[in-house]
């Protein structure tokens, strides 16, 4: 029994981690109804800017400065060469889009840092540590800890600030947003500069547990099933999402996994993600869409 | 005044249902067909068969299924290469397992399975919509990559899992050279694409695009969603199914699961964006501009940019150049290179002249 809330302790950590990816997506449904399949590639992109410009001697933070300066220039370029041009587009148009953003991003990241694996050092040592008899990474708490720290930043910024409310506004209904004098345009850069924080801070804890390397980019696979769980437009539900992912796929893994193979960790997330949305086809938290003709 | 259609007049239902109604697109047609049976073998040599024709072909043929998921019926997937790879093992186990069954009919029986499977996956679709369909072309995706690998009695327990391609015996003839492959292909994708012109401007067809335009409003007007979208679903596989199937027997020539990743699924679908959503024609366009953009642009890394560019970033500046050619193409032309097509041949009907 100590051994099952281990692996599910430990899986439930490793959840929190696919949170991290899928609260970038919701952030950006929330605010422009864009599906970004390019998340995972800008989690890539900020690893990538991040671990080259530290191995160049930059200090940390410095380097963290910059690489979130980039990222807000990335997001001011998507907005001034693509969003801008796509309004009124349908949403798989605009999905789309973001699938060939996510192939020049990558493509990007790699041509101006290289191909190679770096290792990332955070100072965080992932030495186990025994908990009530049960034995938790260190690192995993950090990382869930970080999140934590994230969620209740975005829920503040969401629902206290100006620039919070007029976002939230936009999200609801663009055209009245308009009306009432909010820039839309403003909006989109803030929406993608914080996706890309977030993004950043995913790709670093990501970076310190694979190494920072092209397969980053992949963890939008895995964020997938967590969206659709908990819904794209809650961020609660993302937490919640990447949880019940997280925990189940190590429970399948370890006690599943040996009676039908191993490797069955790439497909699971989404069999389980469509158990839920025949029962729930928004997902947990996210919005039923009423359809009119 | 390129081309006139003036004083064509359609006097009987017959000639109102040609696929090609002027006789202009007719001619140009058929002489395109001559040349691609009976000319391009004698001149063409190996590497243009085996590196451009035959993949060209396959992936048009991928195209054209997708398309019509994706581009008539408005169901997003990302689950392509997986029906793909159902179609290529299904052909080979019918092939193996059954003693003298014809080569064309295990083609079938591939595409059959991949369309049971296309359908299976398809099931979700009809409560769930737009994006989170995805997960359900995911799902199948990485399942059924994770079946083929992993039940080694689809690969015939081979210790690999790569198998090779039994040599192309059909009607006693051997098709295995380069011309012979190529032939077989061309033949098996031109009943296909005929076939699958027929199906869009049928009524299932037009159901397709009410259900893609709204499928609300076309469960209003009396349209079956269930069976059109399950047709879809069932059809495109089929097409798939077929393509996996040639794609391991005449263009690679072993049957292996890691050919059919996410990354196929992702080209087959930048095949139907550039080449052009809801149109045939387009496949063809997209597919010979994805087969040949590569080969380009190694060529021009090799000669006018020797030395600028570094061999090993050529993949990098493959993936910016392709990715900016999607977002390009979405934001300029979201109907894809068939619409070029079509817009140059409105502008050669009036040339010299502006309109």
């Amino acid at each position: 029994m100590e051994f099952f809330f281990e692996v599910l302790l430990g899986g439930l950590l490793a959840g929190v981690m696919y949170s991290l990816v899928a609260i970038g997506f919701v952030l950006i449904y929330k605010a422009s109804g864009v599906f970004n399949f390019a998340q995972g590639s800008m989690v890539l992109f900020a690893a990538l800017t991040f671990v080259s410009l530290l191995e160049r001697g930059i200090p940390f933070w410095l380097t963290f400065g910059i690489t979130l300066l980039t990222m807000v220039v990335l997001a001011w370029a998507i907005e001034r060469f693509m969003l801008r041009k796509l309004v009124n587009r349908p949403p798989i148009t605009l999905f789309m889009a973001t699938l060939g953003l996510s192939y020049m991003i990558e493509g990007l990241a790699q041509a101006v840092w290289g191909a190679q694996v770096h290792g990332l050092e955070l100072g965080i040592s992932d030495e186990p540590l025994e908990l009530g008899g049960m034995l938790l990474s260190q690192f995993d708490l950090f990382a869930a800890g970080v999140a934590g720290g994230l969620v209740i930043f975005l829920s503040w910024l969401f629902n206290k600030t100006r620039t919070g409310i007029s976002l939230r506004a936009v999200a609801d209904d663009q055209l009245a947003a308009l009306a009432v004098g909010i820039k839309l345009q403003r909006i989109w850069l803030i929406v993608w500069s914080v996706a890309g924080f977030v993004g950043l801070v995913a790709g670093l804890l990501w970076g310190a547990r694979l190494g920072v390397q092209f397969s980053l980019s992949l963890v939008v696979l895995k964020a997938l099933p967590v969206l659709i769980i908990g819904g794209f437009t809650s961020i609660g539900g993302a937490i919640v999402g990447g949880l019940i992912i997280g925990a189940s796929e190590k429970l399948a893994e370890v006690f599943i996994g040996p009676i039908i193979g191993g490797g069955i960790e790439n497909w699971f997330p989404y069999v389980l993600a469509l158990l839920f949305l025949l029962v729930r086809p928004a997902g947990l938290f996210g919005e039923r869409a009423i359809e009119r003709v | 005044m390129l081309y006139r259609e003036s004083g064509q007049f359609i006097t009987d239902y017959r000639a109102d249902r040609r696929i090609f109604r002027l006789w202009q697109a007719r001619t140009a047609f058929y002489l395109l067909l001559l040349v691609a049976f009976t000319v391009v073998p004698f001149i063409a040599n190996d590497y243009w068969f085996s590196a451009i024709l035959i993949p060209f072909l396959v992936l048009s043929l991928a195209g054209l299924g997708l398309n019509l998921l994706t581009g008539y019926a408005g169901q997003l997937s990302l689950g392509s290469a997986a029906f793909m790879a159902v179609g290529a093992f299904a052909a080979y186990n019918f092939h193996m397992r059954i003693e003298g069954l014809p080569f064309l009919l295990s083609f079938v029986l591939g595409g059959l399975t991949a369309a049971g499977v296309g359908i299976l996956f398809g099931l979700p679709s009809l409560r769930i919509k737009g994006f989170y369909l995805l997960v359900s072309t995911l799902a199948a995706q990485f399942f059924v990559q994770w079946v083929l690998t992993s039940v080694s009695w689809f690969s015939n327990n081979n210790a690999s899992g790569v198998i090779s391609a039994p040599p192309l015996l059909i009607f006693g003839r051997d098709f295995s050279s380069p011309v012979g492959r190529y032939l077989l292909t061309l033949t098996v994708v031109v009943a296909l694409a005929f076939l699958a012109r027929n199906i869009v401007r049928s009524e299932l067809g037009r159901h397709f695009m009410a259900v893609r335009d709204m499928d609300t409003a076309a469960a209003v007007i009396g349209i079956p969603i269930l069976k059109t979208k399950l047709l879809a679903f069932g059809i495109s596989s089929f097409f798939l199914g077929v393509a996996g199937a040639l794609w391991a027997f005449t263009y690679l020539g072993t049957v292996e699961p890691h050919g059919f990743d996410l990354s196929r699924s992702f080209q087959i679908l930048f095949i139907i964006i550039i080449g052009g959503m809801g149109s045939i024609l387009g496949n063809f366009l997209g597919a010979a501009f994805i087969v040949l953009l590569p080969i380009l642009l190694s060529i021009l890394s090799g000669s006018l940019l020797a030395g600028v560019v570094d061999p090993g970033q050529l993949e990098n500046l493959q993936k910016i150049i392709f990715g900016g050619l999607i977002v390009f193409f979405l934001i300029k032309e979201p109907f894809g290179l068939a619409r070029l097509w079509q817009n140059w041949r409105e502008r050669s009907r009036v040339w010299p002249l502006r309109y």
